[in-house]
């Protein structure tokens, strides 16, 4: 059961396009030589509009996460939802969901490899992240 | 020449709305209202008094024209629960300029009845309704709570940690007939409470309740001619500062800048150090909160939080009194809590307080906005320093 649909504007529109290409694209700031996230058309460090998007490995490590008992409509409210925080191996975080395993702290441990997934909805495709190494 | 921090403004006047926790019969503005009038009253000033207003959630004007002022000087900083901990610094530059003499700043939320309250909607089109609400981080407790496992796991600290601020705050909310949650609780009690958001169980999560508070402001020369001039509190020193409206991007997600650059400055401004204080409001919206201060505003290491904490010295005859109302996990939480931490440090400054510390002469409070996005402290003392 999806959340709510996000509403990409024209500054955000490439990711949630790669999302649909199940592609997990971010920009990166040439003189900076560095990726960053969420997506604006200028370098949050340096300022730059020297910025390019790109496809990113998908590889990242659980930062940290809590395991939501209670998600509101749209979500079903008896499905626990893992709300996770991850570091892409390009540098930047950002939230994500785990799928893949039971939401069970056990399955969770912080630091351990996720690799990036999609799940296709009706309106939009969705980066979530899975355990790299089958738990 | 008034100066805005050292002694030179005071706060003359404070008081939180007659009843508190549930009040179904009062709407958003009339908790407003009840907290401002009672805060007038306490300073023995009317709205006539008044040449400026600062409030979040209504408009300014919406505040000021319901109770009949005509304000020179409006703010209506909203950074969240912090917001009141930034009115006060804002209200009192102003009256050191001179671009107003009498600030009432004004609290009042019906979180709880949510009485004439606007339906929660997120914009998903915002940044954190495209990156962060559609993972399931919809409410406070599935959005604060997110870096909390990473402070816990980087400090070798565990669940026992954060329930331990539960058990040392509501040592202080059992005598309070204000506070919420009132029944005394074990660690044991709190980690098998009921789960809303792992790792935090319901008790470390704040209470969700109706109330609200108000401030009067003034200069400390215009306080000493005021029938509550010898209950009067000075501002010694404040600070404020942000870090972004998205708790993913926060920079490091097992330290705050915002508490680390807002309590420097306030400390700095105030010209005292950590032995100075007293007494400390640290906003708790949930528990974890209070251990990332404790750090971050360097009254205890890296790391030493939680056995801080664990080991009594927050709790009655502790080193450091802490949230001495029960704070938002057993006082009152009404969405923003942050009139209620400065309203509980007046009245330890005074004398006043439910729980009395003795001798408070300084009180650090310390305010968290919009999860990790915006931080404002205080530091506030019964002498003009
Ligand atoms: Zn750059």
């Amino acid at each position: 059961m999806p959340g709510p649909a996000p509403a990409p504007i024209p500054e955000t529109l490439p990711f949630w396009e790669g999302a649909a290409d199940k592609e997990l694209r971010i920009q990166r700031c040439t003189p900076c030589s560095r990726h960053y996230f969420y997506p604006r058309p200028f370098c949050p460090r340096c300022g730059s509009e020297e910025v390019e998007w790109t496809t990113v490995s998908g590889d990242a490590r659980l930062v940290s996460y809590i395991i939501n008992y209670r998600p509101f409509p749209p979500f079903d409210p008896a499905t626990p939802v893992v709300v996770a925080l991850v570091e892409l191996a390009e540098g930047p975080r950002m939230m994500t969901n785990i799928v893949g395993v039971a939401p069970e702290p056990e399955n969770l441990e912080l630091d351990m490899p996720l690799k990036a997934e999609f799940i296709e909805y009706e309106d939009y495709t969705l980066p979530v992240f899975a355990p790299a190494v089958a738990r | 020449m008034t100066s805005m921090h050292r002694g030179g403004i005071a706060v003359v006047g404070a008081a939180e709305t007659t009843g508190i926790g549930v009040r179904p019969e009062m709407s958003v503005l009339g908790l407003h209202a009840e907290a401002a009038r009672n805060a007038l009253a306490d300073a023995g000033l009317t709205t006539a008094d008044v040449d400026g207003v600062a409030t979040a959630g209504p408009l300014a004007m919406e505040v000021s024209h319901h109770l009949g002022i005509e304000p020179r000087w409006l703010d209506g900083t909203l950074v969240g629960g912090c917001s009141f901990m930034l009115h006060v610094r804002h209200a009192a530059a102003a009256i050191a300029a001179g671009a107003a003499d009498v600030v009432l700043v004004t609290h009042g939320e019906s979180g709880r009845s949510r009485v004439g309250v606007a339906p929660w909607a997120p914009n998903p089109a915002s940044a954190s309704g495209q990156f962060e609400t559609v993972y399931g981080a919809q409410a406070p407790y599935s959005t604060f709570t997110l870096p909390a496992l990473r402070f816990l796991h980087e400090r070798g600290m565990t669940r026992e940690h954060l329930a331990q601020v539960v058990v040392a705050q509501r040592s202080w909310a059992l005598n309070n007939p204000r506070a919420f949650r009132r029944k005394p609780v074990t660690v044991e009690e709190v980690l098998a409470g009921p789960p809303i958001a792992y790792p935090f169980t319901r008790d470390m999560c704040c209470v969700v309740t109706d109330g609200g508070g108000a401030l009067v402001l003034t200069s400390a020369e215009r306080a000493k001619d005021l029938p509550s001039g010898d209950r009067a509190v000075y501002l010694l020193g404040s600070g404020e500062a942000a870090e972004g409206p998205l708790v993913s991007q926060m920079a490091d997600p097992g330290s705050f800048a915002a508490f680390r650059k807002a309590g420097a400055e306030a400390f700095r401004t105030a010209g005292i150090t950590h032995a100075d204080v007293d007494h400390l409001m640290a906003y708790d919206a949930f528990a974890h909160v209070p251990l990332y201060m404790l750090e971050d505003l360097g009254f205890v290491g890296r790391g030493e939080s939680g056995d801080f904490v664990a080991e009594g010295n927050t709790v009655k005859g502790g080193s450091l009194p802490m949230n001495t109302n029960g704070g938002g996990l057993s006082y009152t939480h009404t969405g923003m809590y942050g009139m209620f931490a400065i309203q509980e440090a007046v009245r330890q400054l005074r004398g006043e307080a439910v729980e009395q510390v003795q001798d408070v002469d300084v009180s650090f409070v310390q305010g968290v906005g919009m999860f990790f996005a915006a931080a404002g402290s205080l530091v506030l003392s019964r002498h003009r320093g």
